[in-house]
């Protein structure tokens, strides 16, 4: 291919009317080796083209759903609120238990303050009708 | 549509999905990430697949929306300034070390464009697409795609005779 040929399509190539043969044409040209000395950046261009287009995607495909990350935290969101729900639900149970107890201990403790007053007021009585019977006693003494 | 017939589908272009990707994303790592949920995408919608006459173009469309959206979120924005871990396979081992400096040059001026540009000239110089299938695929009228692809290689090529000149004086 002759210089002048060249350069002209190089001009079309900067105003991106070239054809893709013509581009191809050019790549030929500049990636041969020997290239005219005012058209060397053209060089580094198309030997740049010619690298990029040999990079590969290297990894296997998997078709699998990729384990993402947000899936993972919105499964963790719902755990958690899971773990919330549970644990407001053995509190209250613990809270109500212990309210009971305290309920039960409250009417213990009055109950048997309402014993021990009966008990204390009864053994008033039963001191009271043992001075009676004393006092009979004597009556009988003194009449008899 | 099974595995082994999508596979034969989508195993043609995989490494320009890949490519495009990177062009964008700049990270390998990133590309290889976003190459792999694009397939897997296109793997879900396979359905669909049998519509277009041209899957390779959708993909393609596919992948320059799904990069773009990489680059928006919050997520990917601190990957785009990691330098790029560019190498050159080989071809030109033999040749100056000077020379291969300066055809590496050519990634990082690309990556200065704008990000139009960038996949335009990654579609047009590196993979060889004819400019239908490029306005097909960014969505571009086709001056504008001409326009913004001449732009391109002027910037492109006016920075490397800047530096060249430089580095040689």
């Amino acid at each position: 291919m002759e210089l002048a040929n060249i350069e002209k399509l190089v001009e079309k190539y900067l105003d991106a009317t070239t054809t893709l043969q013509e581009e191809a044409t050019l790549k030929d040209y500049f990636t041969g080796g020997f290239v005219a000395k005012h058209l060397q950046e053209y060089a580094y261009l198309f030997n740049y083209f010619d690298t990029a287009r040999e990079e590969t995607f290297t990894k296997t495909i998997s078709l699998e759903p990729t384990k993402s990350k947000k899936r993972n935290l919105k499964w963790f969101s719902v755990a958690a609120s899971v773990a919330v729900l549970f644990s407001v639900f053995v509190g209250k149970q613990q809270y109500d238990k212990n309210m009971q107890r305290k309920e039960a201990q409250r009417i213990y403790a009055q109950v048997s303050k309402g014993l021990e007053l009966l008990s204390r007021n009864l053994k008033k009585g039963e001191q009271a009708v043992a001075n009676l019977y004393r006092y009979e006693d004597g009556v009988h003494k003194i009449l008899r | 549509m099974n595995q082994s017939d999508f596979l034969k589908v989508v195993l043609p272009f995989k490494d320009k999905v890949f490519r495009l990707a990177k062009r964008l994303l700049v990270s390998t790592e990133e590309a290889e990430d976003a190459t792999q949920e694009l397939l897997f995408k296109l793997w879900k919608s396979k359905e669909k697949l049998a519509d277009y006459n041209n899957v390779e173009a959708f993909a393609m469309t596919m992948t320059k929306n799904y990069c773009f959206d990489r680059l928006k979120s919050k997520q990917a924005s601190n990957l785009t300034l990691v330098h790029s871990n560019y190498k050159e396979k080989e071809t030109s081992l033999d040749k100056k070390l000077e020379y291969r400096d300066s055809v590496n040059q050519v990634h990082l001026l690309i990556e200065q464009l704008p990000e139009q540009q960038k996949i335009i000239i990654q579609l047009r110089d590196v993979e060889q697409y004819d400019f239908e299938e490029i306005c097909k695929m960014v969505d571009m009228k086709p001056t504008a795609v001409r326009v913004a692809l001449s732009r391109a290689r002027k910037t492109i090529r006016e920075e490397l005779i800047k530096k060249h000149n430089y580095g040689v004086s």
